[in-house]
């Protein structure tokens, strides 16, 4: 498996001569002297669901707010479709925000809500009418058109927020931390709502989360944000699969992460050496023979069995279980290695334990081993 | 039929909290009652039983006596008690139309107070709101400083500045602008800067108070909804806003409508309003029944306003 070989639905991929709907080139903001957004560069193409991933404070919000223009840049471009935005105010730009706190109007009905901005373009009513109501009917609020905001539960203000947003049909939909206010169950329903939505109307979405399980089951297309830079961009398998550094790694999922030295690099397999085994790649990398490198494996990409044997050979070493954690559909191990190094492993309970000895308990021995594709090489 | 109440489980015995604990307990209801109760009785003593001898002395005649007032109960002997309830006090001042003049001119000077403030206040009230973290407070401060200096002081400061032979006149002349000095001083545009300024921080507190509640973010989405910033303050802010309006506007008007010292020492003769009127019915004319009556109708009067406070109040309440 290969970068390249993504699904289809990729207009980052296809419309590479065309022109991206937003062109973010060596955009900057500082907030006295702290950098918020630090010189960065970022295509977004038409059809996208573009998630900014990352920690508070790493900018992603920052970068959300220029967009929309409610800050000014202090370098750089933002062009959407084609047009600068440096001199082009929040209200005449091509784009909608549904905020965090949904900033609902509180002294208008949902209808009001709804219809504001279309009655500051000057539809005409009876188009206005039609298009509030279509847009109640998608996120099924028609029977609380005549309701307060403070009448709504938290689920339906989230609706309220994206109807208000969508019914301009803006070129470009900003959604800051669009489900951080609902609770857990409610949010992950939300989740799919929101992409199939999106799929509906058809327009662009920049979605801000901090949720990297969030960003994975919404974007098409993401980016990792920290200490306000890009620390990759690509879609939710490339990241998780392919991490370039230890932070996106670690950021996204978990990962076991350890250091190594490159003895052998072929052009369609790797091998490093590390202090408990030798780990084999099976598809070729840009490293050099002697210089350090980083390690990482998913805890699922970790095979375990009982062994006694000390294991040889690439990719497996033996260990002793330190913690086991049940989970329910999955279980959790903590694995001592050889050199005093933990690893977490996690297995599906596929089967019900009918027999105590099957069960893989404290202080057994046992090994690990893993794919040649599983590892993955990190230069940072 | 079984008998079901043998099921029945029986009653959990009522747990007996030691006798110090109850004694405890005792003490602490007893301290919820007398805290709601206190309320109630400044009420009383200090609003309705003043209120009340008013209302009394504006249904009793004048009389050459100590107090100058005839009493409402009188014995005429053999046990009969007489209520005599004298309503020409009232007919006195609804026929003179002196006291209707200058009712309505004392309401139009605080109605047009009234807006002055709110015209100055509200842009003021805003700016403190958005105005930086250290700048704030300050501003604040300056708006309640006033407070920290003598009403009497700050409006006979007044006097010295609107005189002919005043700060403002002498400036004026000695620029070359008049020849001769402006009257200000005993005018109507000496009262209504006098109101305008003494009553200013009434209005401006309540509208900051409204003001700093709003969320910044809903300027923000109307802006993002295409709303220009004077579209965005007239269909957001505005209405937002019109529980301060209301309280500050109830602030500055209802005192301003019974003020006396700033129309007296201003205005002077000039100006009437119902505060002087009433001063002099009471102390010079010594005429205490009519006084009370002019009191009871301007109450009246400014109940009115009151009661629309309350109700906005209510709705305000009810929204949260």
């Amino acid at each position: 498996m290969t970068v390249s070989t993504t699904v289809s639905a990729a207009p980052w991929l296809e419309q590479k001569e065309q022109q991206p709907l937003v062109q973010i080139r060596g955009v900057t903001k500082k907030y006295g002297e702290v950098t918020a957004v630090d010189n960065v560069d970022l295509d977004i193409y038409k059809g996208e669901l573009f998630c900014l991933l990352g920690g508070s404070g790493c900018g992603k919000s920052t970068l959300l707010r220029m967009l929309a223009g409610f800050e000014d840049l202090n370098a750089g471009t933002i062009t959407i479709d084609g047009v600068d935005m440096a001199d082009v105010p929040a209200y005449e730009r091509p784009t909608n925000m549904m905020f965090q706190s949904y900033a609902l109007f509180p002294h208008m009905t949902v209808e009001k809500n709804v219809a504001f901005g279309l009655e500051q373009d000057h539809v005409p009513k009876f188009d206005l009418a039609d298009r509030v109501h279509d847009i109640l009917k998608l996120v099924e609020l028609e029977d609380f058109k005549k309701r307060k905001p403070k009448q709504l539960s938290g689920g339906q203000r989230q609706r309220v927020a994206l109807a208000r947003a969508l019914v301009k049909r803006p070129k470009l939909l900003l959604l800051d931390e669009p489900l951080a206010a609902l609770d857990k169950k409610l949010r992950k329903q939300t989740q799919f709502e929101l992409a199939n939505i999106q799929d509906k109307v058809g327009v662009t979405f920049i979605v801000v989360t901090h949720d990297q399980e969030e960003a994975m089951t919404l974007s098409s297309r993401m980016a990792v944000m920290d200490a306000g830079r890009f620390k990759q961009i690509g879609t939710p398998t490339e990241i998780y699969e392919f991490p370039e550094s230890r932070f996106v790694a670690d950021f996204i999922g978990s990962a076991n992460i350890f250091e190594g030295r490159v003895t052998e690099d072929g052009a369609d397999h790797v091998r490093v050496e590390t202090e408990f085994c030798e780990v084999f790649v099976d598809h070729g990398h840009s490293v050099k023979v002697g210089s350090k490198i980083w390690v990482a494996l998913r805890p699922e990409k970790i095979r375990l069995e009982k062994s006694d044997e000390v294991a040889e050979g690439p990719n497996q070493t033996s260990a002793i279980i330190d913690d086991v954690g049940y989970l329910g559909e999955t279980s959790i191990y903590k694995v001592r290695l050889p050199n005093d190094e933990v690893f977490d492993v996690t297995m599906p309970n596929q089967s019900r334990p009918t027999h105590a000895t099957q069960r893989l308990t404290w202080e057994d021995k046992v090994k690990i081993s893993w794919d040649p594709s599983s590892a993955m090489l990190l230069h940072s | 039929m079984t008998d079901f109440t043998e099921d029945m489980p029986e009653p959990l015995p009522v747990k007996q909290l030691p006798i110090s604990r109850q004694f405890m307990r005792r003490i602490q209801n007893s301290w919820r009652q007398i805290v709601t109760v206190v309320p109630f009785l400044w009420l009383l003593v200090f609003f309705l039983a003043p209120f009340f001898i008013v209302a009394k002395i504006s249904l009793a005649e004048l009389a050459i006596a100590s107090p100058p007032f005839t009493s409402l109960i009188e014995w005429t002997g053999d046990g009969i008690m007489t209520i005599r309830l004298v309503f020409d006090n009232f007919v006195y001042i609804w026929e003179d139309s002196l006291y209707f003049d200058t009712y309505l001119n004392s309401l139009k000077i605080s109605a047009t107070s009234t807006f002055l403030c709110l015209l100055f206040g509200y842009p003021i009230a805003y700016a403190i709101v958005r105005s930086g973290p250290v700048a704030k407070p300050l501003l604040l401060f300056a708006i309640i400083l006033p407070f920290w200096t003598s009403f009497l002081l700050r409006v006979y400061s007044w006097m010295g500045l609107l005189a002919d032979q005043g700060t403002i006149n002498n400036l004026l002349m000695a620029l070359g602008i008049v020849d001769e000095p402006i009257r200000m001083l005993y005018t109507e545009f000496a009262v209504y800067i006098g109101i305008v300024y003494t009553y200013m921080p009434f209005m401006i507190l309540p509208l900051y108070a409204n003001m700093e509640k709003l969320d910044n973010s809903l300027n923000e989405a109307a802006a993002d909804l295409g709303s220009r910033p004077t579209n965005t303050f007239f269909k957001v802010t505005l209405p937002l806003t019109m529980p301060g309006i209301v309280a500050g506007s109830l602030l500055v008007f209802i005192p301003a409508t019974g003020e006396y010292v700033i129309p007296d020492l201003l205005g002077g003769g000039n100006v009437q309003m119902i505060g002087r009127v009433l001063y002099n019915e009471f102390s010079r004319n010594s005429d205490w029944p009519v006084a009370a009556a002019v009191a009871i109708v301007l109450l009246i009067i400014l109940v009115l306003p009151i009661m629309v406070f309350q109700h906005y109040q209510g709705k305000a309440s009810e929204e949260q």
